[in-house]
């Protein structure tokens, strides 16, 4: 099942290759469509329950360098996995019904990143995980730059040389984190057998001084994915020169492979550099998300205030996970989630409105909602999502986090929330701006069509239903995110736990006081 | 030459058979090539002959015979080395076809040489003492010297086969230098004998040892280019008629790394830990030269230069670490990089063929619409090279810097990663040549207007080329007219390009049986 989920999409592009032109893209959707399916059926088989590893496979790949093909589903990736079938489907079929250069070529390449990005997060093997971590890279490196927007008119840059910058930025971390990978499987393993098996890696224990330094070939390339303040250089020319399809599916899920290796790797295998640590992630996670806020309300290019709000909505994610606190914890798994839900329809409205307007110029846009009264409700839904309206998931996620933060570094929290209220000021400021204010000469207003619907209202309707419940992620990542969080705080309970009820209301379980957290400093 | 009035060693033919097959070979290609009518034989002789040794050095696969009194020993590793080489000749052979420079230099002459050179690198991964060593690098290195200068027509080729003769004559003086030094701090020639002179006669950490083991290790870096020995590299591989320059760049340095392996790891055993940071030095620079080297290059066989000089410092880290595993990483890449390169080499081949750019950049412009059957090899190439995953590169890289993090070499392992990073640069830029840009009008075509002749700088419709059927006469690129406007669809330049990239492919998901072969090979030699 769960090597069906990971290799049907390379497959189904495989197979695209041999169909004609005008099929394949139709092909494409269906394949993706089948993964989700495949990825639903593995969800209601989940139990809720376990804190460990489910669906998995186990085999050995290359056993002269302790190699495993090791797969597996549990709280953490399980509505990541879920998320990127979706986002993948949209993605996919948001393209399928524009026409494409090289189709074969276009749609191929789109299914294999999804094996990839799925890849990335069912791996349990360290070596596995990096692997598909950097192959993630090259589909999308092709779609980039040979599909992507040319700046040279505008003074950017030429979409290849876009691509360059963001693969060579991504690839410095992901190499680091190869040696760093290979480094901390050689030293657990203290001269036995050799394994990069995360759990057993876990079990043995990585040694501090070797912690401190892997730590950062870790961080590394999970900043850089993200992309947090201060290596985000590639993201403003990447995301000017990806085409629009294709950036659904990446600001949608591959910066979240990023948040998802804090949890999946740094916590469990390098927890006291975790706490040692914590305050400059911290720091980062929070100039991450001021840095991206200012800058998402001073664009004028549409794609950029989608591209600068996702710096500073992972930005929380982080400092939700380094909080070091389960609820923390549990609040980034919720927001992965919903930030990509949120900001896959995003992409997918912007592709619209460039259609109607011919510019990606905030500027000249406006009165897009006059004749399209579905368009606008849609819209209005995805940007009081984006800003954490009360009763959307986003605000629970940002609450968790928040609460998290607050019981660990209440300073970071104080700021952290001023992340919030900026966030209202710029999705509300996209909104106003393309779908009010005074139409620009020569732009109709066009209503939605029929097919861009189809795709956009079951996103929305994912985003509503989220809201609606979101205890349907919190019950499946609470116990693993517990076990992540534990292997750093040392398997004490946080002091607080907010536990979600059956009945949907928040309740505050009292438990009694944890010791402090040591941090080393 | 048996049996006079000394005790002749004796000789296990059946362990020698490879060699005998290849010296035989020679004989007879070179005969071919006197008659007119068996002279078109030559590359099927060649072939016949390096599948004959291909096939007796599998039969001893395991057995591990010492030979000629100790003077040759078939281990795995040899034979492993030795099949590196072999394919590369192979390969190499098959790219020759309609080669002008094959048929320039005599039909018998070229093919022969190869043979010759392979026959030399043969004996070199055999080698245990000082003398079979020096004789088996002249072996090898002679007929490249010729080979290399075999287009006759061109003055590159010419300048390329006089530079190597220079540059590896003045390496092998230094090797042989070395030599004595190490003769006379021990009294011995013999591999093993030197590693015991070295204790017994007390000559640890001896500056004359010292010496030699320095001028040494000068000579091989020479052979296998590693900075800042290298400077021939990029000239050589850029003047060579390109089959030879792809065999070049695997089988010389296969064989000269695996006399490298052998001496320093058995015969300079006991000198370890004098040796290993330097070494270690030496592979640092050659991976930041090389890389940094290659970025400004557009001339893909220069660019691919630059590139060994960087893959030479990344494989030297596996003798770096002087363990099983080191010399297990070492043969697992030499194998993955035979293929990688080999990809490269059959498209170049095919684009100075069919385009008038030569090597250059421009060559494979617009290649992923118009050849993709080209484009794929061309592209998993470069990838795989890059390191990046689900290639044979990404499998190489990874067992080197588990070997070097194992023997505490973490350092070096870095920088590999920083390097492949800035290798990234050159490396994804001929992919986006090839995907993301249009098609560069063939000159044939007469819609080229001012767009360029195969003189001039890089990026197009800067120089005031000539446009039309005659290329630019300039001295830039004299080769350049299309010798077979349809070489990109010719089988033997296809064939080859397919199959070294689809292997690559393979090992990077399938990796284990070449895992295991190589750590047979690594085993050997312990």
């Amino acid at each position: 099942m769960i090597n069906a989920l990971l290799w049907l999409p390379l497959a189904v592009g495989f197979v695209g290759f041999f169909l004609p032109k005008r099929l394949v893209g139709w092909w494409a959707t269906a394949g993706a469509v089948a993964t989700l399916a495949i990825g639903v059926i593995m969800a209601f088989g989940f139990d809720n329950g376990v804190a460990g590893l489910q669906d998995t496979v186990n085999t050995t790949w290359i056993s002269g360098l302790g190699v495993n093909y090791s797969l597996g589903i549990d709280g953490l990736n399980l509505f990541l996995v879920l998320l990127t079938a979706v986002l993948w489907v949209g993605g996919i079929a948001f393209a399928a019904f524009r026409t494409q250069d090289r189709p074969h070529l276009f749609f191929f390449l789109m299914l294999a990143a999804e094996t990839a990005t799925l890849g990335s997060f069912l791996s349990q093997d360290l070596l596995l995980f990096v692997l598909f971590f950097d192959l993630m890279l090259v589909p999308f490196y092709f779609l980039f730059g040979a599909w992507g927007v040319d700046r040279s008119s505008e003074g950017g840059p030429t979409a290849p040389a876009a691509t360059m910058k963001m693969m060579i930025y991504t690839l410095i971390g992901s190499l680091l984190m190869l040696v760093g990978a290979i480094a901390v499987a050689i030293v657990s393993a203290r001269g036995g057998h050799l394994t990069f098996s995360i759990q057993a890696i876990q079990e043995q224990g990585v040694p501090l001084g070797s912690q401190r330094w892997i730590f950062w070939f870790f961080a590394a390339a999970f900043l850089v994915k993200m992309p947090a303040f201060l290596v985000h250089g590639w993201m403003p020319d990447a995301y000017r020169a990806a085409p629009l399809p294709v950036l659904v599916v990446f600001s949608g899920v591959l910066a979240k492979v990023g948040a998802y290796g804090f949890l999946r790797v740094v916590l469990p295998l390098m927890p006291q550099a975790t706490a040692q640590f914590q305050t400059i992630v911290l720091l980062v996670a929070l100039a991450s998300i001021l840095y991206g806020s200012v800058m998402a309300f001073t664009q004028t290019n549409v794609r950029l205030i989608a591209g600068y709000s996702s710096v500073a909505q992972l930005g929380f994610i982080t400092a939700g996970i380094f909080a070091l606190r389960a609820d923390g914890s549990d609040g980034a798994i919720l927001q992965m989630v919903n930030h990509g839900l949120v900001v896959a329809p995003l992409f997918i409205i912007v592709a619209i409105l460039v259609e109607r307007t011919g510019t990606e110029d905030l500027r000249s846009m406006g009165g897009m909602a006059m004749r399209a009264p579905v368009l606008a409700v849609l819209f209005l839904v995805v940007a009081l999502a984006t800003l954490a309206m009360p009763g959307s998931a986003n605000f629970i996620g940002e609450f968790y986090i928040l609460n998290g933060l607050f019981e660990s570094k209440i300073v970071f929290a104080c700021v952290a929330i001023s992340g919030v209220a900026m966030s209202a000021y710029y999705s509300l400021r996209l909104y106003q701006r393309t779908m009010h204010n005074r139409k620009p000469d020569g732009v109709a207003s066009r209503e939605i069509s029929l097919r861009d619907g189809v795709i956009l209202a079951p996103l929305v309707l994912c985003i509503v239903g989220l809201a609606l419940y979101p205890q349907l992620i919190l019950h499946r990542a609470d116990p693993s995110v517990q076990q992540s969080v534990a292997a750093v705080t040392g398997g004490d309970e946080p002091k607080f736990a907010a536990k979600v009820s059956d009945e949907g209301n928040y309740k505050r379980v009292e438990v009694e006081e944890a010791p402090e957290l040591q941090v080393i400093r | 030459m048996a049996g006079e009035g000394f005790n002749a060693p004796h000789v296990d033919y059946a362990g020698i058979a490879p060699v005998i097959a290849l010296t035989v070979g020679l004989i007879v290609i070179l005969m071919s090539g006197v008659f007119s009518g068996t002279r078109r034989w030559a590359p099927g002789l060649a072939v016949v002959t390096l599948g004959a040794a291909a096939g007796l050095l599998i039969w001893k696969w395991n057995e591990n015979l010492s030979l000629v009194s100790g003077a040759l020993r078939v281990d795995n590793l040899a034979i492993a080395i030795s099949l590196i080489a072999i394919a590369a000749a192979f390969f190499a052979i098959l790219l020759s076809v309609r080669e002008r420079a094959a048929d320039e230099a005599g039909h018998g002459e070229y093919y022969a040489l190869l043979v010759g050179s392979v026959l030399g690198m043969v004996l070199l991964s055999e080698a245990q003492n000082l003398v079979t060593f020096f004789v088996a690098i002249e072996t090898l290195s002679i007929p490249l010297y010729i080979l290399c200068a075999t287009n006759l027509r061109r003055e590159g080729s010419l300048e390329s086969g006089l530079k190597y003769l220079i540059v590896g004559s003045l390496g092998s003086a230094t090797l042989l230098y070395g030599m004595a030094f190490i003769y006379g701090g021990t009294g011995s020639t013999d591999f093993a004998g030197i590693a015991h002179g070295i204790e017994a006669n007390g000559m640890l950490h001896d500056p004359l040892i010292l010496i030699g083991i320095a001028l040494m290790a000068v000579g091989l870096a020479f052979k296998t280019s590693i900075a800042p020995f290298h400077q021939w590299t990029p000239d050589v591989y850029q003047g060579a008629p390109t089959p030879i320059t792809s065999f070049m760049a695997v089988a010389t340095k296969a064989a000269a790394f695996a006399v490298f392996l052998r001496f320093f790891v058995v015969a300079l055993g006991p000198e370890t830990s004098d040796w290993q940071t330097g070494l270690a030095i030496l592979a640092a620079i050659s991976i930041v030269v090389g890389n940094v080297g290659a970025i400004t290059q557009d001339s893909l066989k220069r660019l691919l230069g630059y590139s060994g000089v960087a893959q030479a410092g990344y494989m030297l880290g596996g003798i770096v670490v002087a363990s099983e595993k080191g010399v297990s990483s070492l043969v697992f890449y030499l194998a993955a990089y035979l293929f990688m390169n080999l990809a490269a080499f059959a498209v170049i081949v095919a684009r100075e063929r069919e385009t008038p750019w030569g090597d250059d950049i421009r060559g494979v412009r617009g290649l992923g619409a118009e050849r993709p059957a080209l484009a794929w090899p061309l592209t998993i190439s470069m990838l795989a090279l890059a390191g990046l995953p689900a290639t044979a590169g990404f499998i190489g890289k990874l067992y080197l810097i588990e070997a070097l993090v194992e023997g505490d070499f973490t350092w070096l392992a870095v920088f590999i990663a920083v390097g492949t990073m800035i290798s990234l640069a050159y490396y994804l830029r001929v992919v986006a040549a090839m995907w993301m840009s249009p098609g560069t009008a063939p000159a044939g075509g007469g819609a080229v207007a001012g767009g360029g002749g195969p003189a001039g700088a890089s990026g197009s419709g800067g120089a005031p080329g000539t446009p039309g059927s005659t290329p630019v006469i300039s001295g830039a690129a004299p080769e350049a007219d299309p010798v077979d406007p349809d070489a990109g669809r010719r089988w033997y330049l296809v064939a080859p390009a397919i199959l070294a990239a689809g292997i690559t492919v393979f090992l990077g998901v399938i990796p284990q049986p070449l895992v295991d072969w190589a750590s047979h090979a690594g085993a050997s030699l312990f």
